[in-house]
């Protein structure tokens, strides 16, 4: 399969905005300074100015550029992100794949712990944790979002491993006597890595947007710039109302442009692995149009 | 296997009746202790978090309304926020005992409201906000997926698939406030923000209902549209396999109408994992609920959390979250009902 | 036990009868991103009214592109690019190329002049409906003044038709044993009185003597209510069995067909002699039992000549170059062979055919080539 990885034109859009937005994260602040932005400065000559001459996409109500304070924001929801889609991820394999692995009452134990925390509503148990705890920063924020939301993924794997640990070449190893937890870690962990990385991608996007969520209403570091710090400072300013709508546009773009990436990647990637996706592609569809016009046109058929 | 050319037919519908409550008497005990769980979280957080959070919130009680807190007061208090001086199995006991008398406490910010006069202030908005907006995202996503699915790769749904997947990826506060700038602040055609018409009285009155439909549209209208992308790529993946499966290709050997083999046969089967992944759903939903009503100031449970957390208002915050477990609980419970109802598999055994 | 019954002398009467179905040079292709693949190969065969022809091959032969293309029911990338399916109805009227009626058009002939039995009645039965409700709706978009409780009745009859009783009517597929399912498939087929029936393996997911069971009341059925069926399997064995005539396909053309007893005793194409002798006879003395070495070939990059000579163990000089016709052999009436070595065991007869063997449309004799 990884061969035809990059056949699917999904699988490389996606990839590419991604790559796009993790070379922003990385060479942000050099970029700005390349630039010759500062995403904190204060231009008081231009308060609220729309888009274009100096500044490329406007200022904001303090006179912040904020192409700048997009780049600057890459950073932090970006950071917020993988820590939060590796945090979710751990949580997922360890308590996914033990759970699909042993069965009985191993099994029992950790999939109620899976369900519970699918069916409790994550944001408002994320808001009142980060309430309770006073000044968090982005690593704080990122690790609670990831503590909180890896159940979706822990199902899934938990359904595959299920299904791994009745193959024959797992039950032959364990009859040959081999340890469980070598077992699990080193024979069925690697036959999962493809849905490990598609579900790190998932909880990727879902970290960005829950920082952005979280950051909306107020709970974030008060001195980073984060995607979501933009569009919540946008919204205490009224910026809606008094019409600046190049203040908070462009970070939720950017929040959308990654979402619609990493969606994509899984989608070109589902498709790819099954067949039934892959003939209704619309290259296959027009493919097929095609061999039927040609046959009817040259007279030998049918429809 | 049997044998015999006429088979006896063992007693289906005898062993079927008792069997039909096996799935949904075990997911009802799913969600009991699932509530179980979730209010010994509940009980668990505040004491759990560093500092006293008692202390602070009865410091700042007793700021706000500049007078010693009646003894009452501060025993309620200390029943859900934690008691240093009692022993934990004690304060458990009394946390249930205050909770089943539907008493969580009250609010620091609005002193002396109970904190659940305002939490059922706000619940109504909420629930028809929600319910009503996840009802009409779910019928329309499904509805346009299992068109998309049916003729995949068709015009349709070349345009109508990577449309949906670029705006379901769109936070849901981003999209309301686009609404918010577009149609109320450009074009005018919707209040700015509220739940409904602050001239007039509350009450059943139609003038009221009318303001209530004209504020609510615009919130409903940025939920529906961020929330049935989901179910519109899930139901369209799930139509094109099921498409494919042998009773969808038998219908159409029957020579059924297209309407007919879409709808009883791709369709009705296509739409079964929706009901399963609602659970995770219904979470991205509320959670997306809850901030579309702060961009909008409406008078909901959402805005109300979002107040309380301005003001560390512990005693707020914790009840709303306490109200939206459950009702979400009971959501999952309804859907599962649902579910039931569709699938005879599920009903009996699995 | 054998499921030979009295079906066998009715046949003798009934081979007399009319054409039911004429297929000729049926030619479906797969849409790839390279050259289309060409699944089935100008394929042709005429089908006598209450006959069962069986159609034998590996996996990979093409059996289940041809049944989908004759029942028209392929999906993309699949499409039908040359051929002509000839339907020939009771009424006389004149035969209809289903390959060329629109989807309306067909909706007419569908279940009351050709249904399907498919593989597995496990996923060929929607699993939310009741059975009886499976055949209601059919019933009633044939016969738009049959009322509902009507319309569960005959479901529950047609079921009683199969030996199901007729309190199952309301069960759901998941309800019933796999024997039952299938059985119930088969009545399914045969709600609306079709004159033609397609099988897929109906019997690959049952046990053996579930298997002979259903084949058994596929011959009575057969016998009482007269349509002809085109049984499709890997299990040439099981063709003997039950099918009058029998036609063999490789790499997606028929390299072989003749009568079922004469294509057993006598088969001529290497092919065929290789699947006969990788089955033990039901009903003879034990031969030594042989595969056929090598495997099917790829149809993306089909072999020059004979698409069965890389594996064919007499293969002569002119196999890798020439494609070799379907032409009819002395060995039994309607019997015919694609095969080099056939032509030249029969040279008389295949002396005229000589030139037109580069040209792919060899099989203008079976109806007096008056059609094409």
């Amino acid at each position: 399969m990884s061969t035809g990885f990059l056949a699917s034109w999904k699988v490389r859009t996606g990839l590419a905005v991604l790559t796009f937005f993790m070379l922003l994260a990385l060479l942000g602040p050099w970029l700005t300074e390349l630039l010759g932005l500062d995403p904190r400065a204060n231009d008081t000559s231009a308060i609220a100015q729309p888009p274009g001459g100096e500044h490329l996409l406007g200022t904001d109500q303090f006179g912040q550029d904020v192409l700048a304070q997009v780049v600057a924001g890459a950073r932090g929801s970006m950071y917020v992100g993988l820590v939060g889609a590796l945090v979710g991820t751990a949580m997922a394999i360890l308590v996914g794949v033990p759970a699909g692995y042993y069965g009985g009452r191993v099994d029992g134990a950790l999939n109620f712990l899976t369900n519970l925390f699918l069916v409790l509503p994550v944001l408002p148990l994320i808001l009142i944790v980060a309430g309770y705890l006073q000044g968090t920063g982005l690593t704080t924020i990122a690790l609670i979002i990831g503590f909180f939301g890896w159940s979706g993924g822990a199902r899934t794997l938990r359904a595959q491993a299920l299904s791994i640990a009745h193959r024959d070449f797992v039950r032959a190893m364990r009859m040959l006597g081999e340890k469980g937890r070598r077992l699990v870690f080193f024979e069925v962990l690697p036959h999962l890595t493809g849905l490990i990385a598609s579900m790190f991608l998932h909880a990727m996007i879902g970290a960005v947007m829950a920082e952005a969520g979280l950051a909306f209403l107020g709970i974030s570091d008060s001195s980073a710039i984060s995607w979501g710090t933009m569009i919540q400072s946008a919204q205490q300013q009224s910026a809606v109302l008094r019409g600046l709508w190049w203040w908070f546009v462009p970070p939720g773009l950017c929040i959308a442009l990654i979402g619609t990436a990493a969606a994509l990647v899984n989608f070109g990637v589902d498709e790819l692995a099954n067949p039934k996706l892959r003939a209704a592609r619309p290259v296959s569809v027009r493919r097929a149009k095609r061999l039927a016009r040609a046959a009817a046109t040259t007279g030998g058929g049918s429809r | 296997m049997t044998l015999e050319k006429t088979d006896p037919a063992p007693p289906a519908r005898r062993a079927r009746a008792p069997r039909r409550w096996g799935f949904l008497g075990r997911r009802l005990g799913f969600y009991l202790a699932a509530a179980w769980s979730a209010l010994t979280l509940n009980f668990f957080l505040p004491r759990l978090m560093p500092g006293d959070p008692s202390a602070a919130i009865v410091e700042k009680l007793q700021r706000a309304s500049g007078q010693q807190l009646s003894p009452s007061a501060l025993e309620s208090i200390q029943k859900i926020f934690g008691d240093p001086g009692a022993n934990l199995g004690r304060q458990y006991l009394d946390y249930l005992g205050q909770l089943a008398r539907f008493d969580l406490g009250v609010s620091v910010s609005n002193y002396p409201v109970p904190v659940s006069e305002l939490v059922w202030q706000g619940l109504p908005w909420t629930l028809l906000l929600v319910g009503s907006t996840t009802v009409v995202a779910f019928v329309l996503g499904t509805g346009i997926g299992a068109v998309a699915g049916w003729k995949a790769g068709g015009r349709f749904d070349t345009v109508v698939s990577p449309l949906t997947t670029f705006v379901s990826a769109v936070p849901y506060f981003w999209m309301a406030l686009l609404g918010l700038w577009l149609f109320a602040f450009v074009l005018g055609w919707f209040p700015l923000s509220g739940g409904y018409d602050a001239d007039l009285a509350v009450g059943f009155s139609p003038a009221f209902l009318l303001s209530v439909l004209h504020y609510g549209a615009l919130p409903a209208a940025t939920i529906v549209f961020s929330a049935f992308g989901g179910w519109l790529l899930g139901m369209r993946n799930m139509t094109v396999t099921t498409v494919r499966e042998d009773y969808v290709l038998l219908a159409q050997a029957k020579g059924l109408s297209h309407r007919r083999v879409l709808l009883r046969y791709a369709a009705r089967n296509a739409v079964l994992p929706n009901f399963t992944g609602f659970a995770l759903a219904l979470g991205h939903v509320v959670g997306g609920a809850l901030l579309t009503e702060v961009v909008f100031n409406y008078p909901g449970i959402g805005y109300l959390l979002y107040t309380s957390l301005q003001q560390r208002d512990y005693p707020v915050m914790q009840g709303v979250f306490f109200l939206i477990m459950l009702t979400v609980l009971l959501a999952n419970l309804l859907a599962d009902s649902v579910y039931a109802l569709l699938d005879p598999r599920i009903r009996e055994g699995g | 036990m054998t499921v030979r019954t009295a079906g066998q002398e009715k046949r003798s009467q009934t081979t007399a009868g009319t054409t039911v179905l004429d297929v000729r040079g049926l030619t479906v292709e797969y849409a790839t991103g390279g050259a289309p693949v060409r699944a089935c190969s100008d394929v042709s065969f005429t089908l006598r009214r209450g006959e069962i022809l069986g159609v034998a091959g590996e996996s990979g032969s093409g059996k289940s592109t041809l049944i989908t293309a004759l029942t028209r029911l392929q999906r993309p990338p699949a499409v039908t690019t040359a051929g002509k399916i000839l339907f020939h109805g009771r009424d006389n009227a004149p035969p209809v190329d289903l390959a060329a009626l629109d989807g309306r058009q067909l909706r007419r002939y569908r279940w009351s002049a050709l249904s399907i039995v498919l593989q597995s009645a496990m996923d060929a039965l929607n699993p939310v409906m009741p059975i009886g409700a499976q055949f209601a709706d059919v019933l009633r978009a044939r016969d738009r003044t049959l009322d509902k409780k009507r319309a569960w009745a005959r479901a529950a009859e047609l079921l009683a038709l199969v030996g199901i009783s007729a309190d199952r009517v309301r069960a759901y597929p998941h309800q019933l044993s796999g024997g039952m399912r299938q059985r119930a498939a088969i009545a399914l087929a045969l709600a609306c009185g079709p004159e033609l029936v397609v099988m897929d393996e109906p019997t690959t997911a049952v046990d053996v003597v579930m298997q002979r069971q259903i084949l058994a009341q596929v011959l009575r059925l057969r016998r009482e209510l007269d349509f002809a069926v085109v049984f499709v399997t890997h299990d040439l064995s099981l063709l003997l069995e039950l099918a009058d005539r029998i036609a063999i396909m490789y790499a997606g053309r028929i390299v072989e067909v003749g009568e079922a007893a004469t294509l057993y005793r006598d088969p001529r194409h290497p092919y065929t002699q290789g699947l006969r002798d990788s089955f033990p006879p039901l009903h003879a003395p034990l031969r030594t039992l042989h595969g056929i070495p090598g495997t099917p070939p790829d149809l993306r990059n089909p072999p020059p000549g004979c698409p069965f000579h890389p594996r064919c163990g007499q293969r002569t000089a002119g196999c890798d170059e020439r494609l070799p016709a379907l032409l009819p052999v002395a060995a039994g009436p309607g019997h015919e062979v694609a095969c080099l070595l056939g032509e030249q065991r029969n040279h008389g007869l295949s002396e005229q055919r000589g030139q037109a063997l580069g040209e792919q449309r060899p099989h203008d004799e079976t109806e007096g080539g008056g059609v094409r």
